[in-house]
């Protein structure tokens, strides 16, 4: 999982060893104080309104709630926007993965009313959602306790209202308490969870962000597109030219008398051009290079490990993944052997790629020192991995090894 | 000597008359020039050339079109010679030829070596004549894969010239050494790598290219 959310950690085996129910438990428990002190002045508020269904005569019904509803919903606003700047908040307990953004503006902004709606909710809806689930959750503590109620009170004692037990009675509720209490931590996460959505849909902006992370990914496909026509272009151009041009130099070389002066000049420019020729091929390796268009990321890898100074291993049989997967992990790798090498403490370097449920898994692992730090080039390239929905975390202790792991979702259906 | 027939495929109009001409200047007629994988198939039918020097990525799919009809053609024409050109290195296109009829006249080069012209039509030259020549490039990469940390230096520079196919004689040139220095160098090379002692250059850089293999 790329970013953990509470229904994933409820669907794994392991969830009642992680912190996911107490973070559920610490939301659902933090919601009764919230709505307590929102339920003041909000009932206080509603009092008019409530007072006019009760009143003696219709003009006074009227008057009242005319004046009632003027004051509500000239002050809820104002109620509500505190307390949805405290609920964004409590919600990245339960709900990392939402966004929160700051408070909308004024009575016209659809936000706003959606906040007023999320307060008017807490306190109506969520007491009335909140108390069978607590008493039930409560419920198998209450069994695990019986016998030593029974044990240490005088009289009778009810367990589950169903009249007075004994104590081999209530021993057998107690096993009973027992066996239910693992359900208890699902029951408070499933509340947590579904108050949470509540919230989101509420309070969160998700449909903004999306919005923005589309645009940004469609900004970085457009950069690679251009690098790709660049590439292309000086392919099918300049480079194809040079050659051309180098050949007939050292065809011409061939031709001049070896004494000449004109043979020594044709040398020269013969040596020059095989030079530049060798410089733009570098840089348009730069720009994106032509095993990665034309073979795919495993290829490239391979063409990559092949130019490095310290032996790499490469385990890449990935087949064609989308072209801006195939690129940004692509240029994580060549940046991370360029690291790798920098240092020269490292004597051999493993670069593996995988997809694993639908995202591409770089890892470049090299055994040198360790405590490297990300530079520059590598901080961007975590920022266009961001912008995929990816993940990138380096980890490289003092005495190695040092480890760069990328995580790329891919679809591929793109 | 009959001349050596060639048909030559590249996309690159520019190159692919550089080449023509260069071919013709040096005695090997290019009796075909193509630019994409079909007409190379049909040209190599019509003309029954010595030699078939092919592009890699060509038209139509601009992949690795030019390998697969240079790979057919040696399957429907044991031993027909072919160079095939590519813009990097990937082993596998390598090995791929290599693998095809034995490796028999085959060779595998570098664009870019197309301008040194003179040992590029002795490449040319002795491919046509049943040779192997692999591109310097692939060798250093599959000696880099390969720590031979047993080979010295110099061997390790003897060794590269033995994949391009190169004879003692021809090595002992390059390196401005005698030739009976090579010779010490390849039999040390070839008892570090474990290979029987080898005169034959050709079967000597199978032996070769088949240890750095794996």
């Amino acid at each position: 999982m790329i970013r953990p959310t509470l229904p994933a950690a409820l669907r794994r085996k392991d969830f009642l060893l992680g912190w996911w129910p107490w973070r559920a438990l610490g939301y659902v428990a933090g919601t009764v104080p919230v709505a307590v002190v929102a339920a003041v002045p909000i009932w206080l508020l509603a009092a008019p309104v409530v007072l006019a269904f009760g009143a003696a005569t219709l003009g006074t019904a009227l008057l009242l709630g005319a004046f009632g509803s003027a004051v509500l919903f000239g002050a809820l606003p104002q109620i509500a926007r505190p307390l949805a700047r405290l609920e964004r908040r409590r919600l990245r307990l339960v709900a990392p993965d939402a966004t929160t953004h700051p408070s909308p503006g004024g009575y016209r902004d659809p936000a706003t009313w959606r906040e007023v709606g999320y307060a008017v909710l807490l306190v109506t809806l969520a007491p009335a959602v909140y108390a069978p689930v607590v008493l039930l959750a409560v419920a198998p503590f209450l069994l695990l306790a019986g016998p030593v109620l029974v044990a240490t009170v005088d009289g009778p004692v009810a367990v589950w209202s169903t009249g007075g037990a004994t104590l081999p009675e209530s021993i057998g509720y107690a096993v009973a308490g027992l066996v239910l209490l693992p359900a208890v931590p699902y029951l408070v996460a499933l509340l947590a969870h579904g108050h949470a959505a509540v919230a989101r849909a509420l309070l969160a902006d998700d449909a903004r962000l999306v919005e923005v992370t589309r645009s940004r990914a469609r900004l970085v496909d457009a950069f690679d597109a251009e690098r790709r026509r660049i590439e292309r272009d000086l392919h099918d151009g300049a480079q194809e030219k040079l050659v051309s041009l180098t050949l007939r130099l050292g065809v011409a070389r061939l031709d001049l008398p070896a004494d000449s002066p004109a043979h020594r000049d044709v040398v020269d420019a013969h040596e020059q051009a095989k030079a530049l020729m060798t410089e733009l091929r570098e840089l348009v390796r730069g720009i994106h290079p032509k095993v990665l268009t034309d073979r795919g990321l495993g290829a490239a890898l391979e063409d990559l490990a092949g130019r490095c100074a310290v032996p790499v291993t490469v385990r890449a049989d990935v087949g064609r993944l989308p072209r801006h997967v195939e690129s940004t992990a692509y240029f994580v790798a060549a940046e991370a052997l360029t690291n790798a090498t920098r240092h020269g403490t490292a004597t051999a370097i493993t670069v593996t790629a995988d997809v694993v449920a639908d995202a591409l898994v770089l890892e470049v692992t090299d055994d040198g020192r360790g405590g490297a730090v990300p530079g520059d080039g590598l901080t961007g390239l975590a920022d266009r991995v961001a912008v995929l929905d990816g993940r990138m975390v380096l980890s490289s202790p003092v005495g190695g090894p040092t480890s760069l792991r990328v995580e790329l979702p891919c679809h591929r259906s793109e | 000597m009959s001349p050596i027939r060639v048909v030559l495929a590249e996309d690159g109009v520019l190159l692919r008359e550089g080449l023509a001409g260069l071919l013709h200047r040096f005695g090997l007629p290019v009796v075909a020039a193509v630019g994409d994988a079909p007409a190379l198939v049909e040209a190599v039918a019509r003309e029954e050339p010595d030699l078939v020097v092919t592009d890699i990525r060509m038209p139509p799919g601009f992949g690795d079109e030019g390998l697969r009809a240079a790979v057919d053609l040696r399957r429907t024409r044991p031993g027909l010679p072919v160079v095939a050109l590519s813009q990097y290195v990937e082993r596998g296109c390598a090995v791929e030829l290599l693998d095809s009829h034995g490796g028999v006249g085959v060779g595998y080069l570098l664009k870019d070596r197309v301008v040194d012209v003179e040992e590029f039509v002795d490449v040319l030259r002795r491919v046509a004549a049943g040779g192997t020549v692999i591109d310097p490039e692939v060798v250093r990469q599959l000696l880099a894969r390969d720590p031979l940390d047993r080979l010295s230096a110099r061997e390790r520079e003897v060794l590269a010239l033995v994949a391009e196919g190169c004879s003692n004689a021809a090595i002992a040139r390059r390196l401005v050494v005698s030739e009976a220095a090579v010779g010490k160098h390849v039999g040390n090379i070839l008892a570090k790598l474990d290979l029987p002692p080898d005169d034959d250059t050709n079967r000597r850089v199978l032996a070769v290219l088949a240890h750095l293999r794996g």
